[in-house]
């Protein structure tokens, strides 16, 4: 909407002091779209399955490879950040743990369950590889 | 509202259908809804990429096709893009300005989910039926 607007703004994230109530926030919304995104690269191992081995084989190694691997690791931990925060905004919905100190505790058990999950999944795929 | 007929509802019976956008009640509890079985699903999913993602062609292939684990995918595959389709309305109305891109923004968000549902599910019953 293109009219004139001089309400104040509410001050913007790079005014604000960075908290990590705020920076979860907002990566919660960012991991998301980036997840949104990955799942282009889900169908896409899917169905190179689906077609034939040949060209599982090429996603194979273009998943695999050295970059692969760098996108994957983000998105596993976008995953399993969005996984735990949404956990965390399912809390809410409840109406518990809005008491600053259950906020912020909560916010970091979230950041280090997101990091175990992280370190968890890969274990597997190093370890366990089908 | 002591004796009105509104207080035989239940608090969801009389919110569903309001909002600005008549339908804000079905967004905000969908996606919980799916947001509740992606939790599962998702650790599930995880996991078994992180075995199964770099097998060998018929390993991953027997997975995927199992009887119990091509539901699960099918299920996730739906959860999850209806989910994303969701949150990328939220996000879009938030941050997109003005009405026409804002529609035009949902609609292209909603169409890349539904075409990648689609096509994600039409994979997994290639692989069951061995097309």
């Amino acid at each position: 909407m293109q009219t004139k607007n001089n309400r104040p703004l509410s001050p913007h994230l790079t005014i604000y002091r960075p908290q990590i109530t705020s920076m979860l926030s907002i990566s919660h919304r960012a991991s998301g779209v980036l997840l949104a995104l990955a799942a282009v690269l889900l169908v896409w191992w899917l169905s190179a399955l689906a077609v034939g081995p040949e060209y599982f084989a090429t996603v194979q190694g273009v998943l695999g490879s050295g970059l692969g691997r760098i996108v994957l690791f983000f998105v596993s931990l976008a995953v399993f950040y969005h996984l735990c925060n949404g956990i965390r905004h399912l809390v809410w919905d409840t109406v518990h743990g809005f008491e600053l100190e259950a906020v912020h505790r909560g916010g970091w058990i979230v950041v280090a369950a997101a990091v175990v999950l992280t370190v968890a999944v890969w274990s597997a795929a190093y370890l366990w590889r089908a | 509202m002591g004796g009105d007929v509104e207080s035989y509802k239940t608090p969801v019976g009389r919110v569903q259908g309001l909002g600005s956008a008549k339908s804000g009640f079905r967004h905000w509890w969908g996606q919980r809804v799916t947001a509740v079985a992606l939790v599962p699903l998702v650790l599930w999913l995880g996991f078994g990429l992180a075995v199964y993602g770099s097998a060998d062609y018929e390993a991953a292939r027997a997975w995927v096709a199992g009887p119990v684990t091509a539901v699960l995918w099918i299920v996730a595959l739906a959860a999850a893009l209806y989910h994303a389709a969701l949150g990328l309305q939220v996000v879009i109305e938030d941050y997109v300005d003005g009405d026409g891109m804002k529609v035009v923004a949902i609609l292209a968000a909603q169409a890349f989910c539904i075409l990648l549902a689609v096509g994600g599910i039409i994979a997994v019953l290639r692989i069951v039926l061995g097309g």
